[in-house]
């Protein structure tokens, strides 16, 4: 299953400035295994030690939270977009 | 040869005309009032709840101000003589129900009958904002109500520069601006309140001094201080709308669960290098900003803007976004972004928006707003609003 994930700025320093990579995966947590093992590092940032996705970072399949899915056992279909939305604070002062 | 006695008495045996007895009956009923009179007779008084378009407008304006062609109206202006040609008027336009008010509202008022002086634009104002009135969706009332708005911004920077600026070019009434800088010429590239001859004052006051000169309708409240738990809820209460820029986890989140004590909503923005994110969070209806962000990123994965670097139109993009839910929550029009991310990636010129739902379980937003604790945060902004699990903690 090709699935696309798109890479926040913060991330982009790990995967050598792309913004788009393709994974295969039959849910959310094997399409992020496989971009942690294409980029190295990745994984850390968006899973915690047990392996849940970090309280920080949210991971919507198309345009839906998979915290209200199925987490990382959501189910992906071909050619899906995941998007990584990592909190960010910065504002102005 | 015909005159004009001649057409008024024409058209008059072609209208429905209803005395100020049955007009009042009418209005009882639910038929709206049309006054057809000057601006500068409207402001010495009228009936209330009625809609004013002058009489040279009316033909041009009426099918955008009533849309529904069956709407009972009354038609009024000070004698009776020109709501009698308005009403012959809007007949032939296609208004089925409309009837001219005899006597008009000279009559009305002689009779002792209620009044009231309609809270009005000035002359100045009407030019002032002539672009915002020409909107149906904002119009004199939408834009008396922007006048008698107070909107607070967290932060007179990067994101609250672009943000106060089109507020108080819009007339938003009172804008109260809280930050706690002053002015340093790393901040001109991107804090449009500010110029160089401000540098070294305090933001509060440069703000204050931009926002007076573009707009003397707009009252600036300035708050030169931090915000913490002590006196997030007085600085807070009062205002119709918070929108935040500030900079930090812990005081996002003290911001989240002061303004759900308070049910104020809250127009928050982010930015980071080339990305930002909006949102709107309202108390109880949407998702809070707990159940967006259950818990911040350890303070070495979240780079400041100091740290990580900013281009200096994102804020301006941002903020102008942050303005605009601001008026839509003010004025109650269109769909605002509670619900919804809107995420903005400048380099590939790209909005996307992502659902994000509130939180069942949330810490904040899922128990009742007088149980929640306003505490200082660590950064990991801590401990849980709710009493019971601070008093667990101790």
């Amino acid at each position: 299953m090709a699935i696309t994930v798109r890479v926040p700025t913060q991330l982009r320093s790990l995967t050598n400035g792309v913004s788009e990579v393709t994974v295969n995966g039959e849910n959310v947590g094997e399409a992020l295994a496989d971009l942690g093992d294409q980029f190295p590092g990745l994984s850390d940032r968006i899973f915690d030690d047990s392996g849940a996705i970090r309280r920080f970072v949210n991971i919507f399949l198309a345009d839906e939270d998979v915290r209200f899915l199925d987490g990382p056992q959501t189910k992906v279909s071909d050619s899906q977009v995941i998007s990584i939305v990592p909190a960010v604070a910065g504002g102005a002062f | 040869m015909a005159g004009f006695r001649d057409l008024l008495g024409s058209i008059k045996g072609q209208i429905r005309e209803v005395s100020t007895q049955e007009a009042q009956e009418l209005f009882e009923l639910g038929w709206l009032g049309v006054d057809v009179r000057e601006a500068d007779e409207v402001e010495q008084g009228a009936i209330a709840d009625s809609l004013f378009i002058p009489r040279g407008n009316l033909e041009l304006q009426i099918e955008g101000r009533v849309s529904d062609k069956s709407q009972p109206m009354v038609v009024y202006c000070a004698g009776g003589v020109r709501s009698a040609l308005a009403v012959h008027s809007l007949t032939l336009i296609g208004y089925e129900n409309v009837v001219s008010m005899a006597g008009g509202f000279n009559r009305w008022k002689d009779e002792g009958r209620n009044w009231q002086v309609p809270k009005v634009l000035n002359e100045q104002q009407r030019n002032r904002y002539q672009r915002h009135l020409l909107l149906p969706e904002v119009g004199t009332k939408g834009q008396m109500k922007l006048l008698e708005s107070k909107v607070l911004l967290l932060g007179a920077g990067g994101l609250g520069s672009p943000a106060a600026l089109y507020l108080a070019a819009a007339g938003v009434g009172t804008l109260g601006i809280l930050d706690m800088d002053v002015v340093d010429a790393s901040n001109l590239q991107r804090q449009i309140l500010h110029n160089m001859d401000r540098i070294g004052e305090r933001k509060v006051d440069s703000a204050k001094k931009t926002l007076s000169s573009l707009n003397p309708d707009v009252t600036v409240v300035t708050y030169d201080l931090r915000l913490n738990s002590e006196n997030i809820l007085s600085v807070i209460d009062g205002y119709d709308v918070i929108v935040d820029g500030t900079d930090n986890f812990p005081t996002r989140y003290l911001v989240n669960d002061a303004s759900l004590i308070k049910k104020i909503p809250v127009v928050h923005g982010s930015i980071f290098r080339f990305e930002g994110q909006a949102t709107v969070f309202q108390p109880y209806v949407g998702p809070c900003y707990r159940c967006f962000v259950p818990e911040p990123p350890p303070p070495e994965l979240a780079p400041s803007c100091a740290e990580a670097g900013v281009l200096g139109v994102l804020p301006g993009i941002i903020g102008s976004i942050q303005a605009m839910e601001t008026i839509k929550i003010l004025l109650n029009i269109g769909e605002t972004l509670a619900g919804r991310i809107l995420s903005y990636d400048a380099l590939e010129e790209s909005f996307r928006n992502f659902r994000i739902r509130r939180d069942p379980n949330c810490p904040a937003c899922s128990i009742d707003p007088t149980e929640i604790v306003i505490s200082e945060y660590d950064e990991l902004c801590m401990p849980h609003p709710s009493a019971t699990t601070v008093l667990s903690l101790h």
